[in-house]
């Protein structure tokens, strides 16, 4: 096995008494696209910073490739940055720009140009070597900042929210490019991010973080499907969270109760009366007329919402919360106010509970899930 | 109804030109205010008399005998000099305040930069004699470099709130991008930081220049006897009636600081233009 990249151990950032990033540990695999998700001010691009050495670590140690590089700085690190709002120098051209850390390398004027415009092909910005950034559309100046990056041939490319200034449709484009010179280039990616479909679509492994926290480290149909914590369950796609105890445990399963009904799960060494909470992503909950077997929840369709290729269902259970489910519209719709029964595979549902306070993930179904073991977590 | 349509028409046209012909002739006038005088003073460097009541006739004789006239020569020279060196010094003390500023947090930055405003604020004369007790307490022979230096002190901070009114628009991403492209703090600060805040230098450069030409009070405190600038010389002279020859260096001057002038935002206006800014107008 390869040695990490990148390693962080109890990485930690605070100013004063603010702790932005609390005991991070992270290994980033050579060739790997990782990207760090979470909500604004969640540690992400503090963290992004700190390899890049433009923050120092508080407490705790940054490896690249296997060397602490604490006491480096920014240019003596074989890293280099796609910055959020591009960073172009304004008063250089595209050449210029791209070739600014060939120049400070002392590269020979010729193999500049030629490095130059082998980057600028990569990105598809052949002959634009006379444009100044002004005069650049948001994608174009994107690309010429990947360029300056590239050029340099760096280990890892850090990336922080690139796409967040473009629109929809240049940054779905945008992300397949991005994909495709990774996977070409072989180089590792870390990629920060607030969201998740970009996430989803882009990554290797998702770092999930929260407050400082990382929450959650695995592949997206891990994240997606197993969610470590509630957060994560709540953040990543749409989640219904339901709250449901403990009631009896028997030898057909444990029968889980809520307000208004209660269902049996089959197996999991839970506690007599734990508090437990139930994920079910809304593409995997059903609707049906009739009760099925294990499952005694039922509410009232309350509202339809066409969203284009899907249908969103809402259903007001008797305590008054709200699920819903996703459905392709062409599978009809049940009328307003009619009573459904609820229910889902018990493959798909995640399944939370409390632990020192923290609500975490026992994973039901080992059998899919092999070689990730969701306690080490946390 | 047509009829009252057309007479309306015509009233409002003849309102208008009433207005568009009041503005003309009151701009005219303003201009004709400032320029006027200036006017006379290049016709007058042309004038075959001595006395500057009338013009008699035609002659370039004064811009002959300027070139001859050794004390207002050295006078100029001694003007080029002061203004040169002090636009110079204030220019790297003031940038260097001004990035300084920019990239440091300290106690008592806020007092540091307010009271920025003090030499501007003061009267000049006060200035002026606060410098001369200033330089006689460590009995310092006043002249060139006393000169130079009180020069300095008058236009750094001009100098310096110009350069930091351009660095509050700059983006320190770019700083670290360059860091990030490898480049170590001083390749940073003169491949990137200096061109990016080089309009502001330009501006400040230039507001510093025009300072020192054209001042009076504070030079007259702190010239020396065989150190004086032009504009004291013509002061001096006036008191006898200014000779003509006064005129033709005047003259020369104007054409000298509208060049320079011209020339300085041309640069600024071609260095903002490539970056996609917006251009100031002369």
């Amino acid at each position: 096995m390869d040695q990490p990249i990148i390693r962080l151990t109890g990485v930690c950032k605070s100013y004063g008494d603010n702790e932005v990033v609390k005991d991070l540990n992270l290994e980033i695999m050579p060739g790997e696209f990782l990207t760090i998700l979470g909500p604004s001010g969640c540690g992400k691009t503090t963290t992004l910073r700190m390899i890049a050495g433009f923050e120092e670590v508080t407490k705790g140690q940054v490896f690249l490739a296997g060397v602490d590089v604490a006491d480096k700085k920014p240019y003596e690190r074989d890293v280099n940055t796609v910055f959020q709002n591009y960073a172009l120098f304004p008063h250089m051209n595209v050449f210029k720009n791209v070739a600014f850390g060939l120049v400070e390398q002392r590269i020979p004027k010729a193999e500049i140009k030629e490095r130059v415009q082998a980057a600028l092909k990569l990105v598809r910005l052949e002959g634009m070597d006379n444009r100044m950034p002004s005069q650049m559309s948001g994608g174009q100046k994107q690309r010429v900042a990947i360029a300056r990056a590239l050029v340099l041939k760096p280990k890892v490319l850090l990336l922080d929210e690139p796409l967040g200034a473009l629109d929809l449709k240049l940054r779905k484009q945008m992300q397949h490019e991005l994909k495709h010179l990774q996977q070409e280039l072989g180089i590792t990616f870390v990629y920060v991010t607030h969201d998740q479909e970009e996430a989803l679509t882009m990554s290797d492994r998702i770092a999930v973080m929260n407050a400082g926290v990382m929450e959650q480290l695995g592949a997206p149909e891990q994240i997606y499907n197993h969610p470590a914590t509630r957060f994560v369950a709540d953040f990543i796609g749409e989640s219904n969270i339901m709250e449901a105890y403990v009631d009896s445990i028997t030898e057909s399963g444990i029968k889980c109760v809520m307000e208004f009904g209660d269902f049996t799960i089959r197996r999991g060494d839970y506690a007599d009366e734990e508090m437990l909470y139930i994920c079910v992503r809304p593409e995997n909950l059903r609707f049906t007329a009739e009760p099925v077997a294990g499952f005694n929840l039922f509410g009232k369709i309350k509202e339809h919402i066409f969203m284009g290729s899907i249908c969103k269902t809402i259903v007001k259970l008797p305590n008054d919360q709200e699920v819903f489910r996703t459905a392709p519209p062409s599978d009809g719709l049940l009328p307003m106010d009619s009573v459904v029964h609820l229910s889902w595979r018990p493959t798909e549902c995640s399944i939370l509970r409390t632990k020192e306070e923290q609500i975490y993930n026992v994973i039901e179904s080992s059998v899919e899930m092999e070689g990730f073991d969701a306690r080490q977590i946390l | 109804m047509a009829d009252i349509d057309a007479k309306i028409q015509a009233k409002k046209r003849r309102n208008r030109l009433l207005f568009n012909s009041a503005a003309i002739t009151y701009g005219s006038l303003i201009y004709l205010f400032l320029y006027l005088p200036i006017l006379i003073v290049i016709l007058f460097s042309f004038n075959t008399s001595r006395m500057n009541l009338t013009f008699q006739g035609f002659t370039f004789d004064w811009w002959g005998s300027m070139f001859s006239n050794r004390t207002l020569l050295e006078s100029f020279y001694n003007s080029i000099i002061v203004a040169g060196a002090s636009t110079i010094l204030s220019v790297i003390i003031g940038t260097l305040g001004a990035v300084g500023m920019y990239k440091f947090e300290f106690k008592l930055k806020s007092v540091l930069s307010n009271s920025l405003y003090i030499p501007i604020a003061i009267p000049e004369i006060v200035f002026g004699i606060s410098l001369l007790m200033f330089f006689s307490s460590l009995h310092v022979q006043t002249g060139m470099v006393t000169m130079i230096i009180a020069h300095v002190t008058f236009s750094m901070p001009f100098v310096l709130i110009t350069v930091r009114a351009r660095i509050a628009g700059h983006d320190r991403a770019l700083e670290e991008a360059a860091k990030d492209l490898g480049a170590g703090e001083s390749h940073t600060f003169f491949r990137v930081t200096l061109p990016c805040i080089m309009p502001g230098i330009i501006s400040g450069g230039m507001l510093a220049l025009t300072l020192s030409l054209d001042d009076v009070i504070i030079s007259a405190f702190t010239n020396g006897p065989d150190a004086k600038t032009l504009p004291i010389k013509i002061l001096e002279l006036s008191r006898r009636g200014v000779p003509p020859d006064a005129y033709a260096l005047s003259t020369l001057m104007i054409i000298g600081t509208v060049v320079i002038m011209l020339s300085s935002q041309l640069v600024q206006n071609r260095m903002l233009k490539k970056r996609g800014e917006e251009t100031v107008s002369p």
